[in-house]
């Protein structure tokens, strides 16, 4: 089932959450929602569920093209899990996930036996068969979060909405958990929508990601592209460290240090160039045609997959650089040296931190 | 040789003076006068004992307490799970106010209380008058008066003890509820209401306990002789016949003892589940 959120405004008070979203999710569809807290994520996810109404004046809510705005919460088919899963605590396992199945019309509700065959499908579908008869507080973070997931399921929902999934489990399971709920996906291609603020999260699991900041949707494209091509200065500030070069534009041509970058588009005044650390070369020659700049390193951090070392250029901007173990035994780095860093991929942006496309 | 005792404890001798001073002035405050009442309850026999509960005036009060405990605690119970849910799961505006004024009650003393009623409903009252124009209804001096003066003292009982324990819980399972379809009455029983069950229980045997023996305020707004309740009872008796109010006093006493009793039972309930999902 496709989902079509459109322009969709919702104010706390003084606080404006959502400033005029859109977004189209595709039937079948893993996307996550990515922002820091404030964004306006989790706002945007209820109100898809029907937690929280937008504003008036907001557009309409599409499932399939039909318009949800007068349904109410329990009858648009959708499956929820929310941030710390909200089991019922005096309900075993197993009565958590027949919960949704119990509570239906009586002309609805399958009988007991048929019951029982659903929630225990569903419990060995998220592995939690073993522990039927256990009470949530008897249950591990990451076994509370599958039974959450067993219970949004089990009314076999059109759409799956999570929020913040694996916010409350330590990094191990959340890794664990992530991979396994992505192959869950694969299985059953149910629509679902995840918010989450971590972005090795968001790039891994999702097959889109819609990045948000302040009530608005920054860019919403895969993870590749969000990731390598970063619409705005935000969205290349959030998915990870960066340096920061100040260009100067010149006859509409962008230049870092008297080197031509890219032609400026018009009436572009400002140029903001970003280099992500692992794009960020480290020499003791200068590299011809290229920007070099002198730079000091500060600290070298080897204790990791890659080395990240820190430096300080001779203005006193702080640079961060990533590099395999092979390159620094090869460069022979050590703190206090002096060295040329060389921008690879360069991301320019322009006056409104938009992306200038070359 | 090593410190076995910690060194976090005081001396044997503090600890054991300390232990002793407190056992004996619970056995000299609370534990003798309880030993006291059915010591003189029974002084002149068992015959008289047993007369003296089965008089008729004791009967009437048996069964006008009865009738009081009978109507104020489930009405005070209903409200307190109304007013305990919407303080503990809604936000609105006025709210704290609401939260003190259910505690009124206790801060006010009961016969301060009873003059209240005796003012609200009493001769040359306007809802006294009304009420007896329109309808022809007394309330002063019948056993009503006696209902609502009871249920005033008693009301902030159930609210007290649900309330903390809803705003802990908060909303979220109510709303994971609702999303899974369940309307509004499945998500109260399935729910709400079994997630407070034992605080619920709690309230009640505090609410009973004092609705019981609540004194003050009935007195104010009740007559006496055919509207005595026990505690009113025990009052007007042992001035004239010691051994009969003791007698009633016993009454009393051995339901003060089961509500310890079922009040430990439930507090030991609640401390393990806690212990258990803490």
């Amino acid at each position: 089932m496709s989902i079509e959120v459109q322009n969709i405004t919702k104010s706390f008070g003084n606080f404006l959450a959502l400033n005029d979203v859109s977004l189209y999710i595709k039937s079948g569809e893993l996307v996550a929602l990515l922002g820091p807290s404030g964004s306006g994520k989790t706002t945007l996810l209820r109100i898809i569920a029907g937690l929280e109404q937008a504003d008036p004046g907001s557009g309409p809510i599409l499932f399939n093209n039909h318009n949800m705005e007068n349904s109410k919460v329990g009858d648009r088919g959708v499956g929820f899990v929310f941030q710390h899963y909200a089991l019922f605590r005096h309900m075993t396992v197993f009565e958590n996930v027949a919960f949704g199945l119990r509570v239906r019309p009586r002309q609805l509700r399958p009988d007991n036996g048929e019951i029982r065959r659903r929630v225990l499908e569903l419990l060995r579908l998220v592995q939690l068969d073993t522990q039927a008869n256990r009470y949530p507080h008897q249950l591990s973070g990451g076994q509370r979060q599958r039974v959450a997931l067993a219970r949004a399921l089990a009314v076999e929902p059109q759409v799956l909405l999570l929020d913040e999934p694996f916010g409350a489990l330590d990094a191990k399971v959340r890794v664990e958990l992530r991979q396994w709920l992505r192959r869950l996906h694969d299985e059953i291609h149910l629509t679902s929508v995840f918010v989450t603020h971590d972005q090795d999260e968001a790039l891994e699991l999702a097959d889109r990601v819609a990045v948000m900041n302040a009530g608005k949707v920054e860019q919403f494209a895969t993870p590749n592209e969000v990731f390598h091509k970063p619409a705005t200065e935000f969205v290349m500030n959030f998915l990870g460290s960066v340096n920061k070069f100040r260009g100067q534009i010149t006859d509409g041509k962008v230049r870092l240090g008297g080197q031509y970058i890219m032609d400026a588009p018009k009436d572009t005044e400002e140029a903001k160039l970003f280099v992500r650390p692992h794009e960020l070369h480290i020499s003791h020659e200068k590299t011809p045609n290229s920007f070099n700049l002198r730079a000091v390193v500060t600290r070298i951090h080897s204790a990791g997959a890659r080395v990240r070392v820190e430096l300080e250029t001779h203005s006193g901007d702080p640079m961060t650089a990533e590099m395999t173990h092979a390159r620094l035994s090869e460069l022979k780095l050590e703190n206090g040296q002096d060295v040329y860093i060389t921008p690879g991929n360069i991301h320019v942006f322009g006056d409104d931190a938009h992306a200038l496309e070359e | 040789m090593p410190n076995v005792r910690g060194n976090t404890d005081e001396p044997a001798w503090v600890r054991w003076t300390l232990i002793a001073v407190a056992v004996m002035f619970m056995a000299l405050f609370l534990l003798l006068p309880l030993i006291l009442v059915f010591y003189c309850a029974f002084e002149e026999g068992l015959t008289t004992y047993w007369e003296a509960l089965t008089s008729r005036r004791t009967l009437r009060a048996i069964g006008v307490t009865l009738l009081t405990i009978g109507i104020a605690v489930p009405i005070n119970v209903l409200f307190g799970i109304m007013s305990a849910w919407c303080l503990g799961k809604f936000n609105f505006w006025g709210k704290s106010l609401l939260i003190s004024l259910i505690d009124l009650p206790f801060a006010v003393s009961p016969v301060i209380a009873g003059l209240l009623f005796v003012l609200l409903f009493g001769l040359n009252s306007l809802l006294g008058d009304w009420l007896m124009d329109a309808f022809g209804i007394k309330i002063l001096h019948t056993t009503t008066a006696t209902v609502i003066a009871t249920m005033f003292v008693t009301f902030p009982f159930v609210t007290r003890e649900l309330l903390p324990i809803m705003q802990a819980q908060g909303t979220e399972e109510e709303l994971a509820a609702r999303v899974l379809g369940a309307n509004g009455l499945q998500i109260f029983f399935r729910v709400t209401l079994p997630n407070i069950k034992w605080a619920l229980l709690y309230g009640v045997v505090l609410c009973n306990a004092r609705a019981m023996g609540e004194f003050g305020a009935v007195n104010v707004v009740s007559h006496g002789g055919k509207n005595n309740t026990l505690s009113l009872l025990i009052y007007e008796t042992y001035q004239s016949d010691l051994v009969a109010a003791f007698a009633v006093s016993t009454l009393l006493a051995l339901m003060a003892i089961i509500t310890l009793i079922l009040k430990t039972f439930i507090e030991m309930r609640t401390a393990r589940k806690e212990g258990i999902e803490i």
